[in-house]
């Protein structure tokens, strides 16, 4: 088990309702976890949990089997990589720079980037087909171009778990299915995924499992048919769906229109 | 950039050259090169005792300040961070007054407690703006900066006007900056307290990088920020504390030389940073030469230059980058 969370709860007000009520989640190799729900339920909480952003009033994260508390910061960054949902840029760096950044926890204060690290930059470029990019500068990618320099970053930590909070928004639908087909190949690879999306349909194509979160609780939890289940989905996110399959036997969901019906 | 590395250097002599050149008495380059190394001639005394130190200080004062403001614009990720917009300054100068006026003088009494003023006005400024809300906005943070600068600016202005202190007088013209009364020992002074945390900071250059990204990234990326940003602020305290305690308050330095340095150079630290502080040495060099010949044989005081110079190269600034 590479990245695993036991009963989370965190609350950021000690009067407000808390964020996460006793999540657990469990994420192992070659397996990428989608984390789904409405607004509001919790999921970008549970990724600032799962990487010691905020603290947990009850509940343990581990990671590879050893308490989150016990981790150094940066010799946790060499294991855990998390691409957060926006990062404003202020001092634009060119892009093999901000990619190098991404290499610090392993650099240290002083030492001077060396070949592996160059080469590490490189190769991370280069599987997030971001490798042309090198020389321009961040503050002129287009959205797309910028997720995959975010994501070379990550990989460039060369990481055994991948976190992602909603790595497809705002993206068109090829950057978005580039940068997904993506993601399954680095988990085919070895990798942890756990990505947080609102794309039901897709995270049901890409996802071993999903989490379905609502109101900073687990609804449901497992392969993308049990969770994606008409009366659950309509409850969780109060709408009516209606939910299909598509020809690779993946569920996909419907939103249906008032008086609308699925024959 | 080869050419830029070659001639650096080159120009930060001529600045020092220039320093040591300039002055009531002008001194021609050859002057300045025998009086420097023959002992006993009335060169040797103007460029030895009064202008070689004078000159050194004005370098590693406004290479610290321009240091200072590169490491808070990093942190708090806003490129109008400065120790005197963050109100660094004048809590440093308000200690400063104070301990003059309790006639807790001498060299090294006030710069501490200009360090302390320095911290107080740093802890209000952050205390304020966490009033506004749970995370830190650095908008709001600039804009406490301003308030409680000008609010000690204000209990300065009292104090100097209410002390019966001898000294308390000359006070005025102190805060106003300025290298008149440089010398061996001042100069001392400004790096037993400086030589620290301008190492700690170039020591934490890559944190910087980091923390320029914003609080979360910086963190996933492997960052302690938490403990980078208590770093940034004690050590630009210290030096903050100790520019005013030896020359007064120099405002824009820290403001300017890192924008202006950001246009032609990579904005990563470890290299920028030494830049930050080369160039910002130079050009407090230069003011203080501006300051003491402009209106020659009276001296203006640096701050003024560093003002009358700074405003108007920001606002240039400012127009090409936003353009």
């Amino acid at each position: 088990m590479i990245l695993e969370a036991e009963g989370l709860t965190v609350r950021y007000a000690a009067t407000a309702r808390p964020a996460l009520d006793g999540v657990s989640c469990r994420v192992r190799a070659s397996e990428l976890v989608a984390v789904a729900g409405p607004n509001g339920s919790g999921k970008t909480t549970l990724v600032r949990a799962l990487s010691g952003l905020v603290q947990p009033e009850r509940g343990v994260v581990r990671v590879q089997a050893r308490p989150l508390a016990e981790w150094g910061r940066s010799e946790l960054a060499r294991v855990l990589a998390v691409v957060p949902q926006r990062e404003e840029i202020v001092f634009p760096l060119r892009v093999d720079e901000a990619v190098m950044l991404g290499r610090y926890a392993r650099l240290g204060s002083l030492a001077a980037p060396g070949p592996v690290d160059r080469a590490a930059v490189r190769s991370a470029l280069e599987r997030c087909d971001a490798d042309t990019l090198a020389a321009r500068s961040i503050d002129s990618l287009s959205g797309g171009e910028w997720q995959r320099v975010r994501l070379a970053r990550a990989l460039a930590q060369e990481p055994a778990v991948l976190v992602l909070d909603e790595p497809t928004a705002s993206l068109d639908v090829r950057h978005e299915m580039e940068l997904l087909e993506l993601i399954r190949r680095l988990v085919d690879q070895g990798l942890a995924g756990l990505v947080i999306t609102h794309e039901l349909n897709l995270a049901a194509r890409y996802a071993d499992r999903i989490l379905l979160l609502s109101e900073g609780r687990v609804v449901a939890e497992g392969p993308p048919r049990e969770v994606l289940v008409e009366t659950t989905l309509s409850r969780v996110f109060e709408w009516p769906v209606a939910v299909t399959t598509w020809c690779d036997g993946s569920p996909q969901v419907v939103p249906l229109r008032p008086g609308e019906r699925l024959s | 950039m080869r050419a830029a590395l070659f001639l650096l250097p080159v120009a930060v002599g001529l600045c020092l050259l220039a320093g040591l050149a300039a002055g009531t008495v002008p001194l021609s380059p050859a002057e300045v090169w025998h009086g420097l190394w023959r002992a006993n001639t009335s060169a040797s005394v103007i460029v030895r005792d009064l202008r070689a130190p004078r000159v050194l200080l004005a370098f590693f004062v406004g290479g610290s300040l321009a240091v200072c403001g590169a490491a808070l614009q990093a942190m708090i990720r806003n490129p109008l961070a400065e120790p005197y917009l963050l109100g660094l300054s004048g809590g440093a100068g308000l200690g400063a007054v104070i301990a003059i006026a309790t006639r807790a003088t001498g060299p090294w009494a006030v710069p501490v407690a200009a360090f302390l003023g320095a911290l107080a006005a740093v802890a209000l400024v952050y205390r304020l703006s966490l009033v506004a809300g749970r995370r830190l906005d650095p908008r709001v943070l600039l804009l406490s900066g301003v308030v409680v600068g000008t609010f000690a600016g204000a209990l300065m202005s009292a104090i100097m006007v209410l002390s019966p202190a001898a000294g308390i007088r000359n006070a005025f013209l102190w805060l106003l900056g300025g290298f008149g009364s440089a010398s061996w020992q001042s100069l001392g002074v400004f790096l037993a307290y400086a030589v620290v945390p301008l190492g700690v900071l170039g020591l934490s250059a890559r944190s910087l990088d980091l923390l320029a990204l914003g609080e979360e990234p910086a963190h996933h990326l492997g960052a302690d920020v938490n403990r980078t940003r208590r770093i940034v602020y004690l050590c630009t305290a210290l030096l903050t504390a100790a520019s005013v305690a030896t020359c007064g308050i120099i405002g824009f330095v820290g403001l300017v030389v890192p924008h202006a340095v950001r246009t032609v150079a990579r904005p990563l630290h470890r290299s920028l940073l030494p830049l930050v502080f080369v160039v910002g040495g130079s050009f407090l060099v230069l003011s203080d030469v501006v300051a003491r010949t402009v209106v020659r044989p009276l001296e203006l005081p640096v701050g003024v230059i560093t003002a009358l110079v700074g405003v108007p190269l920001f606002a240039l600034l400012l127009r090409r980058t936003l353009a």
